[in-house]
């Protein structure tokens, strides 16, 4: 972990209220972490997902829905933002993860990684299952992709997943694009199934999600005070009743592991 | 420059440096260990321990406002005999003094937290949390009354082998009551303030941003407050005080000397530069000489004539 002042090298908008940061910083992130930015004179930094780290690039893929989003997206190229990261307990891309705690305990048998993964994102959840996509290739496994929108003019991403030689299949709720209906309706009529499923997205779709899937992962969003484990801000609980940090034990959860 | 002596002597805090971040806003510590040596903390003031594990409240917890925030976390943490197996012998690694901040629903709760804690070594002195703004029993409900405060305080010190501080709230029409009810019960100090009530709507939803609707407001924008409160009480009353609300900088620090506090702590600012603690106190002493003082006694020294 580490605070730096990263460049900003462009902040492009890509959909509707939807912006692309790219920051020069070599800050190592692990797929499905988060990094809070310091949002001019506000006072709470703001939890962002990573979407993608590689040759010193750090990509940021955002929604404006309020003030601190909205400063973010008056970012111009050569400004110095402050981000505190990498946070949190990410996707496990590897058997080699799998030592790593609580959320990170391989699903299914332990000593088998997944031959395939599907990637369910939803909105402003599809960005960390980018570098998610990648790293799952890494490993040689096959990866594939449904997002979900409200609209066309919501649709971003494509591109993203284009250069990992993936075409995600895509859903949006009216219909202007792909399969008019919720992700799961698309991942029907694509006929998409795999061993393990990883989904980030609004809370309505991972509920549904939840309720399909057994083997899988889950990324929360959550208001967030400290981002580090210490402030109990964001919990979540667990079936038995105690509750673990969105922040430190996830963003991202094993189905099952958390109450939605 | 580093040379100057920042060590401040406060009953069963022999601290190195006045600077203590404040409870709540640090764990237990060990999220901080992952940044830098706590050891070069004056104290901590660990999260609220409760005789029973407490769940807290439904979330949103937190919300941002102007220049600081809202909790209402509800004084979550797992209970006494969990704190002492697994958080005490973690702290216990670093050289640096532990203020147990201590809250309960009753007045039984606090003495039960308090006879669990008396002879372990890894405590070396009690906060009494009776100014918590989120829970529905206990907390601030014992703090804003003087004859209640005072009569906690008594059963406290009654049974506690440590000295044991008592931690104020702001939300009170006289401050200066509640602290002399609290030092003629005997209280071994003060710490103020705890956070001020404040509540935030969402336009979005229509609805109060925090579950529980209202919440402590904390932050650079109660400092003015807490100095105020801290300069009341430091010139009526003979115990120390430990000075806590909005502070950032070693400037904010010195503020609060001037005011009367014997040393301070840091609270939400540790959310937002997760190493402000350090920093402060590698910065203090050039803050102090930037201002004319040689020394802290040099800075009591103004505060007395203020």
């Amino acid at each position: 972990m580490k605070d730096e002042k990263a460049r900003v090298l462009s902040n492009v908008p890509i959909a509707r209220d939807v912006w692309k940061l790219d920051l020069e910083t070599d800050m190592a992130c692990e797929p499905g972490q988060f990094v809070e930015v310091k949002c001019g004179g506000l006072f709470l930094r703001r939890p962002i997902s990573v979407c993608e780290a590689r040759n010193g690039v750090l990509t940021l893929i955002y929604k404006v829905v309020g003030r601190g989003t909205d400063w973010m997206s008056g970012l111009e190229q050569g400004q110095k933002v402050d981000v505190f990261g990498p946070l949190g307990t990410g996707f496990p891309t590897s058997r080699a993860d799998s030592s790593r705690g609580i959320s990170a305990q391989p699903v299914g048998n332990e000593e088998q990684q997944p031959e395939s993964v599907l990637l369910i994102g939803g909105g402003v959840g599809v960005p960390p299952l980018v570098m998610t996509a990648r790293k799952l290739q890494e490993q040689g496994i096959r990866v594939q992709a449904v997002l979900g929108f409200n609209s066309a003019v919501d649709v971003f991403g494509l591109d993203l997943f284009a250069g990992l030689g993936i075409e995600p299949v895509i859903a949006t709720m009216d219909g202007t694009v792909g399969t008019k209906g919720t992700v799961l309706d698309a991942i029907d009529a694509a006929g998409l199934d795999a061993d393990v499923v990883m989904s980030c997205g609004p809370l309505p779709m991972l509920r549904a999600v939840c309720t399909r899937y057994e083997n899988g992962y889950v990324s929360l969003e959550s208001r967030m005070a400290c981002g580090l484990g210490a402030c109990m801000g964001c919990v979540v609980k667990t079936p038995d009743g105690s509750q673990l940090r969105v922040c430190k034990d996830g963003p991202v959860f094993r189905i099952g592991e958390v109450v939605l | 420059m580093n040379a100057m002596d920042l060590s401040v002597k406060l009953p069963g805090l022999d601290l190195k440096n006045p600077v203590i971040p404040a409870s709540g806003c640090f764990g237990y510590g060990r999220e901080y260990a992952q940044l830098y040596d706590l050891s070069l903390l004056g104290g901590i003031a660990i999260k609220s321990v409760s005789a029973a594990p407490r769940a807290g409240n439904p979330t949103p917890r937190v919300a941002d406002t102007p220049m600081g925030m809202l909790n209402a976390i509800g004084l979550q943490n797992k209970g006494v005999d969990y704190v002492m197996e697994h958080e005490l012998p973690f702290l216990a690694q670093y050289d640096t003094k532990v203020l147990c901040n201590v809250a309960g629903s009753t007045e039984e709760d606090y003495v039960k937290v308090i006879e669990a804690l008396n002879d372990d070594p890894r405590v070396h002195a009690f906060e009494l949390n009776i100014s918590c703004p989120n829970v529905k029993h206990g907390g601030m409900g014992l703090g804003t009354d003087p004859e209640l405060a005072a009569h906690i305080t008594q059963m406290c010190k009654a049974v506690s082998r440590k000295p044991v501080y008592v931690k104020l709230s702001p939300n009170v029409t006289d401050i200066v009551a509640i602290a002399r009810a609290v030092e003629a019960a005997g209280a071994d100090g003060l710490v103020m303030i705890n956070t001020l009530l404040g509540m935030q709507m969402d336009l979005k939803s229509g609805k109060p941003l925090l579950a529980n609707k209202t919440g402590g407001l904390s932050g650079p924008a109660v400092k003015p407050v807490g100095i105020r409160c801290v300069y009341q009480c430091a010139r009526a009353v003979n115990i120390p005080i430990i000075g806590c609300g909005g502070i950032t900088c070693a400037e904010d620090v010195l503020e609060y000397l001037l005011a009367g506090a014997a040393a301070v702590e840091v609270g939400c600012a540790n959310f937002t530069d997760p190493w402000v603690c350090p920093k402060i106190i590698e910065e203090l002493p050039g803050v102090l000489q930037k201002y004319g003082y040689d020394s802290l006694e040099a800075v009591r020294e103004r505060s007395r004539q203020i």
